[in-house]
């Protein structure tokens, strides 16, 4: 009955809160010709959006999630579609009690307001709770409940009315066309549609429909048991919906909220149950919706004795049934955030996935402002589609971590934990010494990565004046003292660090250096054998990545970045390639390996095994030169990022393992040690006040805020390079700061570790917001073993990012004073450099 | 009084129904299984019974293993006891003799059961016969398409009302007595919390009797073919109300 | 021989009953045997019509037991009657009444029994097709024994009369199991008083989700009044306590056969298609314009319960004013 047009300028497919939204604001952002598809009806086509439980917490420990949640019920709010009920997280356990205070800290970080309050205040909110079990409650009061199928609604609505949108509602999509890598066509069992663009929000169904077109969507679909029970008199009574603040009771991994004469309550306990994307039942065949399967009652059964443990009063009433129970289907993703931007695989297909309610409005805005502008005001670098490696969007994968995923939903998660489940996907070929040197790994983009090593024990007693330990379980959790024991030996001899987790790729060709000087800040135009150390920036002037490209030839550059964003910057890199062919990009990560060999001996060291002058003179700082080390080639760097002499070693990755044991055996007599990502990561960079992408640098800071601003700025066009000059004229609305501890100890006499993300707020305990908005926080945090300090990192506006400034820090409900040591780019360790240009 | 309710285990209605491939089966991979309507009155009226004339109420169910579900769920309810008569086919004959052989077996042990309640077809084979079939073998009166039961205490029979066209008539039947109940004979409760958790806890008695294949077997099963027809859209809204007007005086009816 | 249950309306051979003489023709005149017939008490008026659909024999089953229906004492009547007189099938209308009584009749004979058969293809074994959730799904089957009870799913077989009736000789056959038989009997009636039942009005309108609350069905009850129809819904009404459930159209509910069905906001499950399949016209107002009621309905409105109802009222109560005053 709905016709479609032969060709469009987008086509969204799925009419979920997620596809609405996205349609609606590409609409207002001044896109035409939008086709909105889905193969249920509307306005409920029968994915998660249906049957979600529909309310909004918006405090997460994620920025970018607390943004685009924030984001989300601003425009819930303007559709008239939102009912704020107030919210509180209860915690039954001490641990728990520990994660709500965590959860606050998180709430001042993001600007929410909350509250930590007692159980007696719990019971005055929600009076039919048995407050006896609980020990600590959080409440948010403007946590609410939203309606998104008629926000669904009303988006399109208005699209309709800009006359930017057709909707065909039960039309399904059997093929998705592409030329030349790009999207080209939809096909329709109701007609096909030409379009070079496509966006999925598709929910459940995303991996299947991106697979039409040659993209892996890598989400699981996984069930969500809730049942409602009711009639409960105290519930009707208040004749609406929503009368009581929800709760979460985050123990048993589970909530409660009224709906109407009913409680609904959810979980988060039971076993991951993972569905197929392509065995979801059609909409025809399913007995509620596809996304509503059938309840398992067995796997409820211990949430029922929890819930009427918390709630006996009203779910004991005489007459009071379960009237409702279902296993909803909704996304899940190997890290457990959402799937959001340009596929890598595909040109112009783009996802809107594994979105959930409280995010799909900011998602919306969000992609479609990344659609027309190339970038977004909010960074996304954690829900980015792009930051997945081929090998975690493997169908093992995806489900190997959702089902480890599944409980960390609700569950107490350390900012460090790693996942346990398909590991050793990425092995260094020095991987076999790391094992037998005792080295426990961390896991970045599937690499194996060893973060302190337990053969360096023994140097805790060394170094036992100058090392504490952390008494308190949870700062001392995924650390080891032995990190500080590392980097004290590589500052006094010499360290040997496994890099070969880094990207890199080679760009070549005659059009590679206008290329590369439109790609980065720096002057890229140097000589031959330069490494030069440069941000990437976005359109809007925010960080994108920071990494160091070397010139290895005149048309011939090598690009090297972390391990944890290198699938994201290949893609900015490959996005941007000229059209003409003339630069070749090759990703050569698989092929090299690389070893940071850092520390006063380590010249002595690497001249033991090479017969190439290494001397400061023929060396210099900043330069690459291709050596021979144990008849190893290999491409030497004389960088670091740790602040002391010595080089990042590339080799040949089949060699790899040579050149570790040669460097090793030759390192013997200079007392090298290994040294794990603790150190080159946290210790050595903080020291040096090196910036870290996704902690200090992110879209959101420009390079002036963050001190990277360069003394000149080249004459080439860069990306960002407008809002850059704008920056340098209008200078930082906040400056990135390095602050102390000045007491650890906690009201009970422990000594604590504030960990990143910690609000950082005046003496009298006030918020710290700079002109744009933006809150003061930990960007990292950590040891600084030779200084005997512990240091912070964190952007502060003008009148506190000045040295000698008295601030506190908040962490786990308690808080602590810091000064301001740095403000700026000077390092407190070794402030000239003269160590790593010795 | 004792009251047993034979139940069965079906796939929940909802969407479409699919066939498997050997076209043997109802395809229930998508699908939840259930209580079939007028057997889920039955187990809620046996409850109110018992809840008012004091007793016991036993469900039954002649299926597979996992209709130990089924069973729960009415023993969430309010039941009593439930037994599993272990037995797959749908040939209502063997099924007849598998409960009445267990319902014997039961009876030969606690005594008879004052009212066997039955749904009156089964919802998705709909033999309309399984229930006539144990109360002829029992010798015992039965009525089918019951939906309404009174029965007075102590007393030696039950009223049963039934629906016709015309209105309702009113059966009486000496107890023991057996009947056959539609939906509409109550509202069945959802069961709570505490029922379910006292469900999951209650123990289950298992038998498998031996039957004999009766005279019906399935061979396959069709979807009925769908009518190709177009739907004429007498138009949007209120706007469309001229039109219906139209077809409601071309029909006669107003 | 086969033999065919008749049952009485309202004094006639019932409608399903004439189906049901007719497949058992094609069937004895494929087996090459003759048709009788039984009916329940003094009923000697049906010979006619027996007769012109070939039945050469009509049993009359009489005595005591005959003047009130049990289900019991007829099922045993029937079942004496047939191994009296040697039947190898017998059929009947799948009314609730044929059904129970061949269910009777069938496990007393021990024999099997297939209810409401659409088609029936007679030999050594009968296969047959029956329908099965009220005609969401066919099932084909073998139907075996010494006996075959079939009963015929109503309107599954055009009703056709032979160009030369039959003689016919009518008999009366008192069963003796009746006397000892323990058994139910009818003791009350109650007449269904004012209304139109919903399971015979010409016009039904009906609600489901759409129309959102018990309140929401004013409307449909104003315009039933105006058509002179009943007023039905879906089991989501039933279900969130709008309407009781004697007003349930589907297949644990009424099935209905009016001249015109009104599905108000409803969506049309499968269980609520069996239910009014039956009517002759189904107009479907719904603001999804792919429901699959209004995909099968024979007309349709796109559109808001709540705008069009009010809308229809008032033009329909304008036109019959209209008519009142002409």
């Amino acid at each position: 009955m709905n016709t479609l047009p032969g060709s469009a300028d987008v086509v969204v497919i799925g009419a979920g809160i997620a596809g609405n939204s996205v349609a609606h604001h590409l609409a207002q952002a001044g896109w035409r010709n939008i086709v909105l598809l889905d193969k249920g009806p509307l306005p409920d086509p029968g994915g998660s959006t249906g049957h979600a439980s529909n309310f909004i917490f918006p405090v997460d420990h994620s920025k970018e999630i607390t943004a685009i949640t924030v984001d989300s019920m601003h425009q819930y709010e303007k559709l008239g579609t939102m009912t704020t009920s107030g919210g509180i997280e209860i915690a039954r356990s001490e641990a728990r009690a520990e994660e709500l205070k965590r959860r606050m800290a998180s709430a001042t970080a993001w600007g929410i307001h909350s509250e930590l309050i007692s159980p007696a205040k719990v019971a005055e909110l929600v009076p039919f709770l048995d407050s006896s079990i609980v020990k600590l409650g959080f409440w948010t009061p403007s946590v609410a409940v939203v309606d998104p199928l008629q926000s669904g609604a009303l988006m399109r609505e208005q699209a309709q009315a800009l006359g930017a949108l057709t909707v065909s509602a039960n039309t399904e999509v059997t093929g998705i066309d592409t030329q030349r890598g790009r999207v080209s066509k939809v096909r329709t069992d109701r007609g096909d549609i030409d379009t070079d663009t496509v966006v999925v929000a598709c929910g459940v169904w995303s991996p299947r429909i991106a697979q039409m077109a040659g993209a892996r969507i890598p989400l699981v679909p996984v069930v969500h048991q809730l049942i409602d029970v009711g009639p409960i008199p105290e519930l009707e009574q208040t004749h609406s919906e929503i009368g009581y603040p929800i709760v979460r009771d985050m123990d048993p991994l589970m909530y409660e909220r009224q709906s109407g004469a009913d409680l609904e309550i959810g979980s988060y306990a039971h076993r991951a149950i993972m569905h197929e994307p392509d065995d979801i039942p059609s909409y025809e065949a399913a007995q509620l919706s596809p996304t509503q399967l059938p309840f398992t009652q067995e796997d409820f059964d211990p949430q029922m004795e929890d819930a009427l443990e918390l709630f006996p009063q009203i779910l004991n009433t005489p007459g009071a049934g379960i009237r409702h129970s279902i296993n909803g289907l909704l996304s899940l993703t190997p890290d457990g955030g959402p799937l959001l931007g340009e596929t890598p695989e595909v040109k112009g297909l783009w996802s809107a996935a594994s979105v959930w309610i409280k995010e799909g409005p900011g998602v919306g805005r969000l992609l479609a402002e990344w659609m027309t502008h190339g970038s977004t005001e909010i960074d996304l670098h954690s829900a980015d589609i792009a930051r997945f490696y081929p090998n975690q969007r493997t169908t093992t994968h995806v489900r190997a971590r959702a089902d480890e995923g599944f409980n960390k939903i609700y569950g107490i998660v350390h900012p460090n934990e790693q996942w346990e489940s398909n590991r050793g996907q990425r092995l260094s070929p020095f991987h076999p010494r790391e094992v037998e040197l005792g080295a426990t790994f961390f896991e970045v983009g599937g690499w194996e990565r060893p973060h302190w090593y337990e053969s360096n024990r023994p140097l805790l007693e060394e170094y036992a004046d100058r090392i504490s330990d952390r008494p308190h379980e949870w700062d001392a959790r995924w650390w080891s003292p032995i990190i500080n024991a590392e980097h004290l030996a590589m500052r006094e001899r010499v360290a040997m660090i496994d890099l070969t987790a880094f990207a890199q790729f080679d760009v070549s060709g005659p059009g590679a250096v206008d290329y590369l000087q439109r790609m980065a800040l720096a002057q890229v135009d140097k000589d031959v054998g330069k490494a030069i150390y440069t941000p990437i920036l976005d359109y809007y002037g925010g960080f994108r990545s920071d990494l160091t490209i070397i010139r290895l030839g005149t048309d011939s550059f090598r690009i090297i970045t972390g391990g944890a964003d290198g699938a994201r910057d290949k893609k900015w890199f490959t996005d941007h390639l000229p059209e003409d062919g003339s630069v070749a990009f090759a990703d050569v990560t698989s092929a090299v390996c690389t070893i940071g060999l850092w520390g006063p001996r380590a010249r002595d060291v690497l001249s033991a095994v090479t017969e190439d002058d290494v001397s400061s003179q023929a060396f210099p700082f900043g330069t690459a030169q291709h050596i021979t080390v144990d008849g190893v080639p290999t491409l030497a760097l004389k960088i670091s990022y740790v602040g002391d002499l010595g080089w990042e070693l590339h080799a040949p990755f089949e060699q790899g393992l040579r050149l570790w044991d040669a460097l090793f055996e030759a390192g013997r007599e200079h007392g090298v040690v290994p040294a794990g990502i603790g150190v080159y990561g946290t210790t050595g960079r903080l020291e040096k006040g090196y910036r870290l992408m996704g902690a200090e640098l992110e879209l959101e800071y420009n390079p002036v805020e963050a001190g990277l601003a360069l003394p000149k700025v080249k004459s080439p066009d860069f990306i960002g390079k407008e809002p850059y000059l704008k920056a340098r004229e209008h200078g930082p609305e906040a400056t990135l700061c390095t602050l102390t501890m000045d007491d650890h100890t906690d009201s009970t006499g422990v000594r604590r570790y504030p960990q990143a993300h910690s609000p950082i707020l005046t003496t009298t305990g006030d918020r710290i917001v700079d002109s744009k908005g933006r809150g003061a926080y930990v960007t990292s945090a950590g040891s600084a073993p030779t200084l005997g300090e512990y240091l912070l990192m964190g952007y502060l506006p003008a009148p506190y990012a000045t040295e000698g400034t008295g601030l506190l820090v908040e962490y786990m409900g308690e808080r602590y004073p810091v000064t301001v040591a740095r403000a700026g780019r000077t390092p407190l360790f070794d402030p000239d450099d003269e160590r790593m240009k010795a | 009084m004792r009251v047993l309710v034979c139940i069965k285990r079906v796939p929940a209605p909802g969407g479409k129904v699919l066939i498997t491939e050997d076209g043997t089966d109802i395809d229930t991979r998508h699908l939840g299984f259930t209580i079939g309507p007028h057997e889920e009155c039955a187990v809620e009226e046996a409850v109110q019974l018992v809840a008012e004339h004091g007793g016991h109420v036993t469900v039954l169910t002649a299926g597979p293993p996992e209709a130990e579900e089924q069973l729960r769920y009415a023993l969430s309810m309010g039941a009593n006891a439930g037994v599993l008569v272990e037995h797959g086919a749908h040939d209502p004959q063997a099924t007849a003799t598998a409960l009445t052989e267990t319902i014997r077996t039961l009876e030969s042990e606690d005594g008879n059961f004052d009212l066997i309640l039955f749904g009156n077809e089964s919802a998705d084979v709909g033999n309309y016969q399984v229930g006539i079939r144990v109360a002829c073998a029992l010798e015992r009166p039965v009525v089918g398409g019951i939906k309404g039961i009174d029965v007075a205490d102590e007393s030696t029979h039950v009223l049963l009302h039934r629906e016709n066209a015309d209105g309702v008539e009113v059966y009486q039947a000496p107890l023991p007595a057996v009947a056959a109940v539609k939906e509409g004979l109550n509202l069945p409760r959802y069961p709570s919390i505490q029922g379910r958790l006292r469900a999951k806890k209650a123990p289950l008695r298992t038998v498998q009797p031996k039957t004999a294949p009766g005279g019906l077997r399935t061979v396959q099963l069709r979807q009925p073919p769908e009518k190709q027809h177009e739907t004429v859209v007498l138009g949007y809204g209120a706007d469309a109300a001229d039109s219906v007007v139209d077809l409601l005086t071309e029909k006669g009816v107003v | 021989m086969l033999l065919v249950l008749v049952e009485d309306d309202s004094g006639a051979v019932s409608g399903g009953s004439q189906e049901a003489l007719t497949l058992a023709h094609g069937l004895a005149t494929d087996l090459n045997v003759p048709v009788h017939a039984a009916a329940f008490g003094t009923r000697g008026e049906f010979a006619a019509t027996l007769g012109a659909y070939g039945v050469s024999t009509l049993h009359l089953l009489e005595g005591p037991f005959a003047d009130a229906y049990s289900p019991e004492c007829w099922g045993a009547a029937l079942a004496e009657l047939v191994r009296h007189i040697g039947a190898i099938g017998v059929i009947a209308a799948a009314s609730e009444w044929g059904n129970e009584v061949l269910a009777h009749a069938s496990a007393r004979t021990g024999e099997a029994f297939a209810s409401n058969c659409v088609t029936v293809d007679a030999g050594q074994q009968w296969s047959l097709t029956r329908v099965r959730g009220g005609g969401m799904l066919l099932e084909d089957a073998e139907l075996a024994g010494a006996v075959k009870f079939v009963s015929l799913t109503p309107g599954a077989v055009e009703p056709a009369e032979l160009p030369i009736p039959q003689q016919i000789t009518t008999d009366s056959f008192v069963p003796e199991s009746t006397d000892t038989l323990v058994h139910s009997t009818i003791v009350d009636r109650k007449s269904r008083g004012a209304g139109v039942a919903l399971s015979t009005a010409r016009v039904v309108v009906s609600g489901g989700r759409g129309v959102g609350s018990a309140e929401g069905f004013e409307s449909l009850e104003e315009l039933a009044e105006l058509l002179g129809g009943a007023v039905g819904c879906s089991r989501v009404a039933t279900n969130s306590g709008w309407r009781p459930h004697s007003d349930q159209v589907g297949l644990t509910g009424t099935k209905i056969a009016a001249d015109l069905y009104i599905a108000c906001g409803i969506s049309g499950a499968t269980q609520h298609w069996v239910g009014c399949m039956g009517a002759k016209s189904i107009l479907a107002i719904n603001t999804d314009p792919e429901a699959p009621l209004v995909t099968r309905a024979d007309y349709a409105v796109i559109g808001d319960v709540h705008q069009v109802l009010p809308a229809i009222l008032e033009r329909a109560r304008a036109r019959k004013q209209v008519q009142g005053v002409a």
